[in-house]
């Protein structure tokens, strides 16, 4: 079975807008891909709806075999505790420190404190951050605070890390570490990477799986390294 | 275990959340604090009324005189006919030398007009005691038409009204109770609100690395629960105090001992009662019920 399965899904949202229409996609363990395309093209929609956010309107998004759009409200805790989520606005807590913001996840979900230990430095080691843990979000840069959100969505090992515009507040510069951080974890713990992203730098660099959506409608498939897009996009 | 695990940083995040956001905390406590005096006012004067209500019903009585001349048997078949009446609580029996006895007491004059008196021109008489108040007027218009009753009086009239007004005030003082605790509620749940909007983004980056909907909850209901406690300690001080030195200030009684307070023990106890149970409950289904809106992500 694939890892995500998308099939025939719609979206239409309360005021008539539809932003995903018959929309079917595989994606299977290990991969990287690229979620491209304009503006209010559907892109966040079909991100939010891999972490139910927003519930498919018709058809069926599967995620190792979890029907996202059938888990009640009081249920959607069993699938995030089995992803990772990257914001583009980070969504740290101004204050609590490094450490205590990624340890906050384990906390969540009730674990013991000498097993959150371990697990948090292990995930500050993958991004690069094991020595600023006693700083405060607002001492750290940009990319710093993104590398403590993506330690914080990887430091429950998941198999899905969902990356909504990780760059989308980031110089190039610090965009391209980001883009080795996640890199990495892809490779190195075999995480599947879904990003949305407009960056058309990045998506060139990296020769990963490409999707391009236009309105709501899937038009471009591509498979590893086969797509190149213009500036304009 | 997770549980305990859970319940514990529940309880620690509750205390921090207090003492981190100090002047929210305050504002609920203060809110609960005025709304639970009012409502104590309110639960003091309640029973209070209701009390004297009881206490002053179970004065009222019907007076019955037999007519004069009426032999004993008669006396003691209507007495047997007035307790036969459904609703009678108790008859007692008072002869006219008993009445005379009385009125001499009452007044030199008196015994002095009886004395110079032959014979005794007063009536032999019941008391009549009835169960429900709202009985007596009917009951003294049966009583009235038994033969050899001379009259059956019961202060007609003024107990129509003494009743009339003790029901307003016992449905008024009610209706203010329901209505304060209603909107005590409704204040407490707004003061957690304006805590929990200020923790908003806490709440939605729990739901996304997968939080349970209940340990989210629970430490909001718990700091509901602390503000609730903490606000109805004054009240319940003010409360205990005010009530025991106002009984005896006024030595539980005023004008003639006709209007009777409620003693103090365990009465106040009880409201003491109420007043944390009213105080912790509403905390935590107002915190509860605003928590909800935020776990919609």
């Amino acid at each position: 079975m694939r890892f995500i399965q998308i099939k025939n899904c719609y979206k239409v949202y309360k005021n008539g807008v539809t932003a995903i229409a018959d929309l079917t996609l595989n994606v299977d363990k290990g991969e990287f891909v690229f979620v491209i395309g304009a503006s209010g093209c559907g892109k966040s929609t079909l991100i939010k709806m891999l972490y139910r956010e927003e519930k498919p309107t018709k058809g069926e998004v599967l995620i190792g075999g979890i029907s996202v759009g059938k888990l009640r409200n009081r249920t959607v805790y069993k699938l995030r505790r089995k992803l990772g989520i990257v914001f583009q606005d980070f969504k740290l807590l101004p204050k609590l420190t490094v450490y205590e913001n990624v340890a906050f996840a384990l906390e969540c979900i009730g674990m013991k404190s000498k097993d959150i230990r371990p697990k948090v430095l292990k995930a500050l080691e993958h991004v690069g951050l094991k020595d600023k843990t006693r700083s405060f979000p607002s001492e750290l840069s940009g990319g710093e605070q993104q590398r403590v959100c993506i330690a914080r969505a990887i430091v429950n090992e998941p198999k899905l890390l969902i990356c909504d515009e990780p760059t989308g507040n980031l110089d190039p510069k610090t965009s391209k570490e980001i883009m080795t951080v996640l890199d990495t974890i892809n490779k190195d713990l075999g995480t599947t990477i879904v990003m949305a992203t407009h960056d058309s730098e990045i998506v060139n660099r990296m020769k990963k799986r490409v999707i391009v959506l236009d309105n709501g409608v899937l038009v471009e498939d591509h498979m590893k390294g086969s797509f190149k897009i213009s500036e304009s996009v | 275990m997770k549980v305990f695990r859970i319940i514990g940083r529940s309880i620690r995040d509750s205390f921090k959340s207090v003492f981190r956001n100090f002047s929210l905390s305050m504002a609920s406590v203060i809110c609960t604090t005025i709304t639970l005096v009012l409502v104590a006012i309110a639960i003091v004067l309640t029973v209070n009324v209701n009390h004297i209500t009881k206490t002053m019903e179970e004065e009222l009585t019907i007076v019955v005189y037999a007519k004069k001349g009426t032999k004993e048997d008669q006396v003691n078949e209507l007495e047997k006919k007035i307790k036969e009446i459904k609703g009678i609580k108790e008859v007692v029996y008072k002869s006219k030398e008993e009445w005379k006895l009385e009125m001499k007491e009452y007044s030199d004059t008196l015994e002095v007009t009886l004395d110079y008196l032959d014979n005794n021109p007063l009536l032999d008489s019941f008391i009549v005691k009835v169960n429900d108040v709202e009985d007596l007027s009917p009951i003294a218009k049966q009583i009235k038409k038994f033969d050899g009753v001379e009259s059956a009086n019961y202060g007609e009239g003024m107990v129509e009204d003494i009743i009339g007004v003790f029901n307003v005030i016992k449905t008024a003082t009610l209706v203010v109770v329901v209505a304060l605790v209603l909107v005590t509620a409704f204040l407490i749940s707004n003061t957690i609100k304006l805590t929990i909007f200020s923790r908003r983004n806490e709440i939605e980056i729990m739901r996304l690395v997968g939080s349970s909907n209940i340990s989210i909850k629970l430490p909001f209901i718990i700091e509901g629960f602390l503000l609730g406690i903490v606000g109805s300690l004054i009240p319940i001080i003010l409360t205990v105090y005010g009530y025991i030195i106002a009984y005896e200030k006024l030595g539980g009684k005023v004008s003639f001992g006709v209007i009777e307070f409620v003693k103090p023990m365990p009465f106040i106890l009880y409201t003491a009662l109420i007043l944390v149970a009213i105080g912790s409950i509403v905390g935590m289904i107002g915190s509860s019920r605003a928590v909800r809106k935020y776990l919609k992500i």
